[in-house]
């Protein structure tokens, strides 16, 4: 995974509530075989009409938000479907923080294993930040994981939190598989003592 | 005191340590064609193996088509995904049910009908709709593509444990109105992230007059309201579910699992973060009329005006917009053009006798395109011994073969722009039945009626033609 130190860029704001995982990607898009290349249909619905050409109104097809890499979004952003391809495409089109005041869990937590930073704040400063994105021309803002701080230079600085844990391994870019088989002892142990009742799917398994 | 949620979560702990998610261990890893090739891939690219291809099962369901299912996919991506699948599933020795196979079908139909969800167990798989399993007591729920690699690679996953909340509905449902109806009530009333960060436990009367089939239902919705999982305490209509089915334990095996599974329901006075009460005489059949599944009203009442629709003013125009409805629009006026029975909410045996009940005698209506898509192979095969695939096709439905279908509009079948659509499934947000479609979200006896009548209706009031057999499957 790519790891997440400090982070400088471009705000851009679709600031409304429950944007899903169908919106961020849309599903005709969810039957390829890999983990990228889905930068092109991030928000396809949207940003595209029926012929496929462009929106010129929709935010990221603005020339002044088309290299944003920090989204601005409202509440529960990402319900819906566990679908990683949403964040994977977020990822690809090149975002690098995502700020929302609340998200939905599964996406919230897809975002982090694959180095997408997921930032809750609080609704009323989230508002702040759209306000001064959509005032200020090339609005930067920098997130710094190991200070928890995100900053404009002028005019913004606030805390936000998050999983120390999580935060850990955004900041180390740590592999979680490698991390769960230094338990392997661990799982070897708790597989003896799983009951006796539980199937075993394939019979050229020892049962 | 501990909640079932407690109990499944304590004895599946394989590590913990303060300040760090739990690492716990998966007894069931279910799999699908669209977010599993990748994670095949990851763990090709590491030179990892699958640690225990026996706790593992897969299906395939999104993308593959619902009629002619023999012939050749057309999709090439489509096509791709599905021999990318076969491919990682053979060689890493997983028994999976391919196209046609007998028990194929939707991951969340298949797996509880050939006893594979059992309580007290960890289930998890690629797809949010894992939740479906806690209708047995067992702690299931979706998790991402790097989670699916993780589990394949370890059989563990590291998890966060949620807050319990409690969901209680008292009373009885009233004839007529199903569990979809419950849960689409509840929904309306905590809204989309009204459970973010629970796991809801459901209880109380209703719940436990509802059957398996039912209850899997309610417990499929529950992500929709934001939650990680939803459970219902194991009791004796989950064993006499479970009693033979193909996975079951057996014998002597099945003497001490039940007395295991005894053991699970929340204990009196456990603890929950949050209770909240239902009384279920108060429920109405439901319809979605936004984009939303909080966005829903009683059948017999009217799309709501903003000042009571518990959502904000940009949400609102937005949905109403996208649906093209006006506000105080009647519900019973709204017409539809298109009637999709199935999904893992509601394509199982019960939702189709149901449907067939109301249906049976009638016509679809002639400006009304209409198909029922059983969830598995198995229900198919049951509809149609029991006759309920003659019912639907003599009164003009199309009768298909298992998969997600029109659910999720991946393998071909999707709404055109403009068409509206009333939907056994459950997600109505923009899009996802197809580009500028509308979906109306109800249960499988209002979908049934719509159909036939061209718009919605209340089927508390429906002229039944036959009234006979199963009767009571309808009157819970
Ligand atoms: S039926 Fe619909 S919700 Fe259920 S698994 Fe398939 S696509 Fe997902």
């Amino acid at each position: 995974m790519q790891a997440f130190k400090k982070h400088t860029g471009k705000t851009a704001a679709i600031f409304q509530p429950n944007i899903d995982t169908d919106q961020i990607l849309p599903k005709q898009f969810l039957k390829r075989i890999t983990k990228n290349g889905y930068g092109n249909f991030l928000f396809f619905d949207w940003r595209f009409d029926e012929q496929g050409n462009e929106k010129p109104d929709f935010v990221l097809n603005q020339p002044r938000f088309r290299d944003a890499s920090i989204l601005l979004a409202g509440k529960n952003f990402g319900s819906g479907s566990s679908r990683e391809h949403a964040p994977w495409s977020l990822a690809d089109f090149g975002f690098r923080v995502v700020i929302a005041p609340s998200f939905g869990e599964i996406f919230y937590n897809n975002c982090f294993k694959i180095g997408l930073l997921p930032i809750i704040l609080e609704e009323n400063l989230v508002a702040e930040l759209v306000e001064k994105t959509e005032k200020i021309e090339n609005y930067l803002l920098t997130v710094d994981l190991e200070k928890l701080l995100i900053f404009n230079e002028k005019n913004f600085s606030v805390r936000f939190a998050t999983d120390e844990f999580r935060r850990e391994c955004l900041l180390n870019g740590w592999d979680d598989i490698g991390l769960i088989l230094k338990f392997e002892d661990k799982i070897s142990e708790f597989e003896l003592k799983r009951p006796l009742w539980t199937f075993f799917l394939n019979e050229n398994k020892e049962q | 005191m501990k909640t079932l949620y407690d109990k499944i979560w304590d004895a599946h702990i394989v590590h913990a340590e303060s300040g760090k998610p739990a690492l716990l261990y998966v007894d069931l890893h279910l799999i699908h064609e669209v977010t599993t090739p990748q994670a095949f891939d990851g763990l090709r690219e590491k030179n990892r193996k699958v640690r225990r291809p026996d706790l593992t099962i897969g299906t395939l369901d999104h993308s593959i088509p619902t009629k002619n299912i023999f012939g050749k996919i057309t999709d090439e991506f489509a096509a791709k995904q599905i021999e990318v699948f076969r491919k990682h599933c053979n060689k890493n020795n997983i028994k999976f049910f391919d196209i046609g196979a007998d028990h194929q079908g939707i991951v969340h139909v298949f797996a509880p009908e050939m006893g594979l969800s059992q309580p007290g167990m960890t289930i998890v798989c690629g797809d949010s709709h894992t939740s479906t399993h806690g209708a047995f007591g067992a702690l299931a729920f979706g998790i991402g593509t790097s989670e699916v690699e993780q589990v394949l690679a370890t059989q563990c996953l590291q998890q966060t444990k949620s807050k319990n909340l409690l969901i209680r509905i008292g009373g009885k449902l009233g004839f007529g109105v199903t569990a979809k109806d419950l849960i689409l009530h509840i929904i309306g009333i905590i809204g989309t992230d009204g459970a973010n960060g629970f796991v809801i436990e459901y209880s109380g009367e209703a719940i436990e007059n509802l059957t398996m089939e039912a209850r899997m239902t309610v417990c499929n919705m529950s992500i929709e309201a934001g939650a990680r999982a939803g459970l219902i305490a194991p009791d004796e209509t989950t064993f006499e579910y479970l009693k033979e089915k193909f996975y079951a334990p057996k014998g002597e095996n099945w003497e001490n699992a039940m007395e295991y599974w005894k053991t699970l329901p929340s204990e009196k006075d456990a603890k929950f973060d949050k209770t909240i009460e239902i009384n279920a005489n108060e429920i109405a059949p439901y319809v979605s009329w936004g984009t939303t599944p909080a966005m829903v009203a009683p059948v017999d009442g009217n799309v709501p005006e903003l000042s009571v629709a518990k959502i904000d003013g940009q949400s609102y125009e937005r949905a109403l917009n996208y649906m093209n409805l006006q506000p105080s629009q009647k519900i019973e006026e709204i017409e539809i053009n298109r009637a999709f029975i199935g999904s893992c909410t509601n394509s199982r045996i019960e939702d189709l006798r149901i449907a067939a009940q109301i249906v049976k005698g009638y016509k679809v209506n002639s400006k009304v395109s209409a198909m029922v898509v059983p969830g598995s192979q198995t229900v198919k095969k049951q509809a149609e011994s029991e006759g309920l695939a003659k019912i639907f096709t003599d009164a003009g439905f199309e009768w298909r073969e298992s998969g997600c279908s029109m659910c999720v509009a991946m393998n071909g079948d999707f709404l055109l722009s403009g068409e509206r659509c009333a939907s056994t499934s459950n997600r109505n947000f923009e899009g996802r039945q197809g580009r500028g479609g509308q979906t109306h979200l109800a249960s499988p006896a209002t979908v049934a009626a719509a159909a036939i009548c061209g718009h919605f209706t209340d089927v508390r009031d429906w002229k039944f033609k036959d009234n006979g057999l199963w009767f009571l499957v309808f009157g819970l």
